[in-house]
């Protein structure tokens, strides 16, 4: 299935994406299938979004998916069939924070 | 004609100066990596266009970055700082034992002589090596065992943020870390020892004399004499004449030997530079004068520095790796401000103007004299 990914502006420039990232993620379309894909696609994106040992997320990262934050939600739960079709992207935001 | 290139690392990305060797117009290009945190950045001795970048954030975490064009264009090379086994513990703020976490790398170190060769200093302190110019890391564990389940974090956290490399040894290096001290190598890392002899931390620690547990905050080393060692301490400006067996004061008349940075003139092995802060708590110089102070005697007869620096009201900082020189044969001496300010002197000091105003902070200051 092809999922859409929305980087951070910062994570776009590491990675030279403009715009959103086309992904071709085998099911179950899952957090982690989804990352997984992403960071070996875009390896200098390991240890950004997740923990390279871990693969917890980042403290200061945040999954927003359809409009709700997914952010504490296991990472292998199913991601909702609007993701899986690509008509939703899955986001990942840097979380406010400075002030 | 050569040119100088001044790397300066601050809160909110890397910027480069560069010039000729008159050194009176710069040019400055950046921010690179704009609103990441450049802790550090220094090009290799033996291949001026190869830099090492890190570059850290509080949403993103670490990544290392290198250039092969003198700052043109950059490449991520490997982020992977991995303790090697388990690194176990070390005391933690309340006195608990605290699990050694990575956080950040402080420092970079290209090799005299391989530029494919590089050490990372890291926070929770840690030193790792890189033979392939950055694409795999390996730490050197043995440092770890020097008690350190006994070292501490201190204010800006358990970081290891000088490496010394011994120019005519290659297995000898000396790093130094935050509220741990200064430890060498005379095996290439396999074993370290507490080079803390002569040091005392009154008030700091409950002995003054520990073997381990000193705040040291800089190293410097002029190449001619790799066994004399200058270091800033928490308190007090240390020399050693014996690569770190003993160390002596030299504080001498400073108006405060608090500080940060310490550097080396290229030219004249015995003529030292700090930048006297008033206190730990008061992160500014002492009368709100900002004054280099020198010493052409290694150290106890001390003068001001202050033509061309701002003599009232300024109350900013100088980190431990804000300060550089060239190896002109009129040596330059530059550091960094917190806020913002690169100040250079080509006259050793004589005078100073900035080449660089309204930066982000500066946490670090690197120059190359480029072929």
């Amino acid at each position: 299935m092809t999922v859409r990914i929305v980087l951070p502006a910062h994570l776009r420039t590491l990675t030279g994406v403009k715009g959103k990232v086309f992904l071709e993620v085998e099911e179950p379309i899952t957090q982690r299938s989804v990352l997984d894909a992403l960071e070996a696609t875009y390896p200098m994106l390991r240890g950004t979004i997740r923990d390279r040992a871990t693969l917890e997320r980042r403290p200061f990262i945040r999954f927003f998916v359809c409009g709700e934050d997914w952010s504490h939600t296991s990472p292998d739960t199913p991601l909702p069939e609007a993701v899986v079709t690509g008509a939703e992207p899955f986001m990942i935001v840097g979380a406010m924070a400075g002030g | 004609m050569s040119n100088v290139r001044v790397l300066v690392g601050t809160r909110k990305g890397a910027f480069i100066l560069t010039s000729d060797e008159k050194r009176e117009q710069w040019d400055v290009s950046g921010p690179h990596f704009g609103g990441w945190e450049i802790y550090h950045l220094k090009g290799s001795a033996v291949d001026s266009n190869r830099i090492y970048v890190s570059q850290s954030s509080g949403w993103f975490g670490q990544l290392l970055q290198r250039s092969d064009d003198g700052g043109q264009s950059w490449e991520p090379v490997n982020n992977d700082f991995a303790y090697e086994g388990n690194p176990g513990t070390h005391q933690w703020y309340d006195g608990t034992q605290h699990p050694w976490e990575f956080n950040r790398v402080w420092h970079l170190e290209p090799s005299p002589t391989d530029p494919e060769v590089v050490y990372a200093g890291v926070e929770d302190a840690a030193l790792f090596r890189s033979g392939d110019g950055g694409q795999s890391w390996q730490e050197l564990p043995g440092l770890r065992s020097v008690k350190g389940n006994l070292w501490q974090p201190g204010a800006g956290g358990m970081c290891l943020h000088t490496i010394i490399l011994d120019p005519n040894n290659p297995n000898r290096i000396v790093v130094a870390i935050s509220a741990a001290g200064a430890f060498r190598t005379d095996d290439g890392g396999e074993t370290w020892l507490p080079i803390n002899r002569g040091l005392k931390s009154n008030f700091e620690l409950p002995d003054p004399d520990a073997d381990v547990g000193h705040c040291v905050h800089n190293i410097a080393m002029h190449p001619s004499q790799p066994d004399v060692l200058f270091m800033q301490k928490h308190w007090d400006v240390m020399r050693t004449d014996n690569a770190g067996e003993e160390w002596h004061e030299v504080s001498g008349n400073l108006p405060t030997d608090f500080g940060f940075p310490i550097a080396v003139h290229a030219h004249e092995p015995e003529t030292i530079y700090v930048v006297p802060i008033k206190s730990d708590s008061e992160h500014y110089p002492p009368e709100g004068k900002l004054r280099v102070y020198r010493s052409r005697t290694g150290g106890n007869e001390w003068e001001a520095l202050t033509n061309g620096l701002p003599q009232s009201n300024c109350y900013v900082n100088v980190l431990r790796d804000a300060m550089a020189v060239d190896t002109l044969d009129s040596c330059g001496i530059y550091f960094g401000t917190t806020d913002g300010h690169v100040y250079a002197s080509f006259d050793s000091g004589d005078t100073w103007a900035p080449i660089v105003s309204n930066l982000p902070r500066v946490m670090s200051v690197e120059v190359q004299v480029l072929p």
